[in-house]
């Protein structure tokens, strides 16, 4: 058995249309060894949450996986029953979710929710699961956690709640942590706060991360790896550092482009911003080429024609492009 | 009206909501805007950036007229008193909302929807209200045919061009933008952002623009205020913002952008949250999480502005006080 945590083959989600299947995510390879801190970007409607769900098992009709495998440490999710799913969901797998107020139960005690995770993946009992948890409060920099622990959700602040998810997530210390838009509904002065919190944590026990993201500028920031999806494609991967410096998908260029940085205008002037053109395609009208060739500032004549092959970037990555064959 | 008179300016805006504490408890008063002064000049861009619960939406609201305002006073184009006269308001100031999703009547068509205002507005002569549609939708990037269709039909950065061409078309001298591209893809931010450039340049209209986002108000403005629980804590040329910030706030919203190009670059990290609007803290509403704070901010009541240059003020004591220390 290889040391990775996280093993995506070949995936593809499809969408069940009356009978048909449309792939949302298609041919999606990769994969991440333990402490690894793995970004996955992308626009809305382009696989990765779907990719971050199908790991945790927790995809739902008419969304199913079609094709390839999902190991984690070896195991492949697909061939779990729903019980043992359950108990690898938590335990090995854990999610943090863009809204904290949603993901936490309104109706019971932030105490309760994160000494659940105690009792059901480590059998203890009600009184050992509230040290455990006053414990896994203090871990996350909640002050005053042993009062803290009585709280309910809304007592809370956003940030605040953001670090019980946290705790939660990773009280029975995962082997992967899937962290899905996990600041992008707090304030910026927190999000360093929080990220380096995850960070951390992880750092420590060696928990491997997936960071799905849109901010392709966060996630350069704080990866070992960037992974860019569009339209359902993993279309680059680079080493976090030259993700940024030298995008080589006209994708990936046109999102560093198209992002108004701090410092830029100063020594670029308040030159337009590379746009774009055009909007991302619904699943359904997803063509037979590239599904970028569309938008693509360089499209050739047979972009539209037939889906590029992932290839090797010779400074190491993977492309999914003609312009690099 | 001479020319040198601001499109907009604010004279010590006060905006207080009561608020109910809860059975028993009685009243309290939830300062969002505390005192604000501002200018907006002609064709200019004004920046407003803060963290969420700061005002900053408060005070756009009472711009509009959205909200009644306890005190101070509000002078478009030099004229404080409006009366009944709210069509004539309209015609100075407008509004594009965050979310184009839910800021568009998805019962009328888009011709509809920008004829009504001009209908409203005078525009009595059918064909000419199409004309002005049709050359509005055109300026906005869209094809003229777009007025006969139905805001569903639209991507969610055409659904924006599209607002952003109601609030043009009654040709107002001032434009509200409250986080007009944080809703939006990546990839779309550029087109939206290059396209209200391009129309301040071309129609001389003043922008208020709201947002978290400090990359996109460095992009965009000519000057930017930044305000903290209700209050103004530093405005300026946008230059003197970003390579000369005075205040510890601007310095530290600044530090938490995550710069993809430097990636080794630490972040800073702010000390706890915001504290709420209905408990501000004594003196200096920033020395809790101040990394500066001393005797004077604590005990030393609000600090006034200190004009650093022409166009640069800041409200802190380090400026004043702290200089002789």
């Amino acid at each position: 058995m290889s040391d990775d945590v996280l093993r995506i083959e070949d995936l593809t989600i499809a969408l069940r249309v009356e009978g048909r299947d449309h792939p949302a995510v298609e041919g999606v390879n990769l994969t991440i060894g333990r402490g690894e801190v793995v970004g996955l970007v992308g626009e809305s409607g382009c696989g990765k949450s779907l990719t971050a769900l199908s790991v945790a098992g927790l995809l739902t009709a008419p969304m199913h996986v079609s094709n390839g495998r999902i190991l984690i440490e070896g195991q492949d999710v697909a061939r779990l029953s729903n019980r043992s799913l359950r108990s690898l969901r938590g335990d090995r797998i854990a999610m943090i979710f863009q809204e904290p107020m949603t993901a936490l139960n309104p109706l019971m005690t932030i105490g309760d929710q994160i000494g659940e995770m105690f009792v059901l993946h480590r059998g203890l009992g009600a009184r050992a699961a509230r040290k455990a948890a006053i414990a896994a409060l203090d871990r996350v920099q909640v002050p005053g956690a042993a009062r803290r622990v009585d709280d309910y959700p809304h007592q809370l602040s956003g940030g605040m709640r953001q670090r019980v998810m946290i705790a939660i997530a990773l009280a029975c210390d995962p082997a992967l942590l899937i962290a899905d838009e996990p600041t992008t509904a707090l304030d910026v002065t927190i999000q360093a706060e929080i990220i380096d919190l995850i960070l951390e944590l992880c750092r420590e026990q060696g928990t491997a991360v997936l960071m799905i993201s849109h901010d392709l500028g966060l996630v350069a920031r704080i990866c070992n790896r960037v992974a860019v999806m569009y339209a359902g494609h993993l279309i680059e991967e680079q080493a976090a550092e030259r993700i940024f410096l030298s995008p080589h998908h006209p994708y990936t260029r046109g999102l560093v482009g198209a992002l108004p940085r701090l410092g830029r205008r100063l020594t670029e002037g308040q030159a337009a911003l590379t746009e774009i053109p055009g909007t991302v395609p619904a699943i359904l009208d997803y063509g037979a080429g590239c599904r970028f060739a569309p938008r693509c500032t360089r499209v050739m004549a047979h972009c539209a024609a037939a889906t590029p092959e992932t290839t090797q970037l010779p400074q190491g990555g993977r492309i999914r492009c003609f312009l690099h064959d | 009206m001479t020319e040198a008179e601001p499109v907009l300016r604010l004279q010590d805006l006060k905006v207080h909501y009561p608020v109910r504490l809860g059975h028993g408890f009685g009243k309290s008063m939830l300062r969002a805007v505390d005192g604000v002064s501002l200018d907006i000049g002609r064709g200019e861009c004004l920046g407003l950036v803060g963290e969420s619960g700061c005002g900053k939406s408060s005070l756009a609201q009472a711009v509009m007229g959205l909200v009644p305002v306890s005190s101070g006073r509000i002078a478009l184009n030099g004229r404080e008193d409006w009366g009944a006269d709210r069509l004539a308001r309209a015609r100075m100031v407008q509004m594009v909302f965050q979310d184009p999703f839910s800021s568009l009547n998805p019962r009328q068509s888009i011709g509809q929807s920008l004829g009504g205002p001009l209908k409203l507005h005078g525009v009595t002569n059918r064909s000419e209200r199409e004309d002005r549609v049709a050359t509005m939708l055109r300026k906005v990037g869209l094809n003229p045919d777009a007025a006969g269709r139905h805001p569903h039909e639209f991507s969610g950065g055409q659904r924006q061009r599209i607002a952003i061409a109601r609030a043009l078309i009654v040709e107002p001298q001032l434009v509200v933008c409250d986080e007009p591209v944080s809703a939006l893809d990546v990839s779309i931010r550029a087109q939206i952002i290059n396209l209200l450039l391009e129309l301040k340049d071309e129609l001389g209209v003043a922008l208020l623009m709201i947002s978290h986002d400090l990359g996109v108000v460095e992009h965009m403005s000519d000057r930017i205020a930044v305000m903290y629980l209700g209050r103004i804590v530093e405005e300026g040329d946008w230059r003197k913002i970003f390579t000369a910030p005075a205040h510890p706030y601007t310095r530290t919203l600044i530090a938490s952008i995550p710069d993809p190009a430097r990636p080794d670059a630490g972040w800073e990290r702010l000390r706890g949250e915001a504290p709420s609007a209905l408990a501000p803290p004594a003196g200096c509403a920033f020395h809790p999480r101040c990394a500066q704070a001393f005797g004077a901010c604590r005990a030393g009541g609000v600090p006034e502005f200190t004009g650093l240059a022409d166009d640069h003020r800041a409200r802190c004591h380090l400026l004043t006080e702290g200089a002789s220390r």
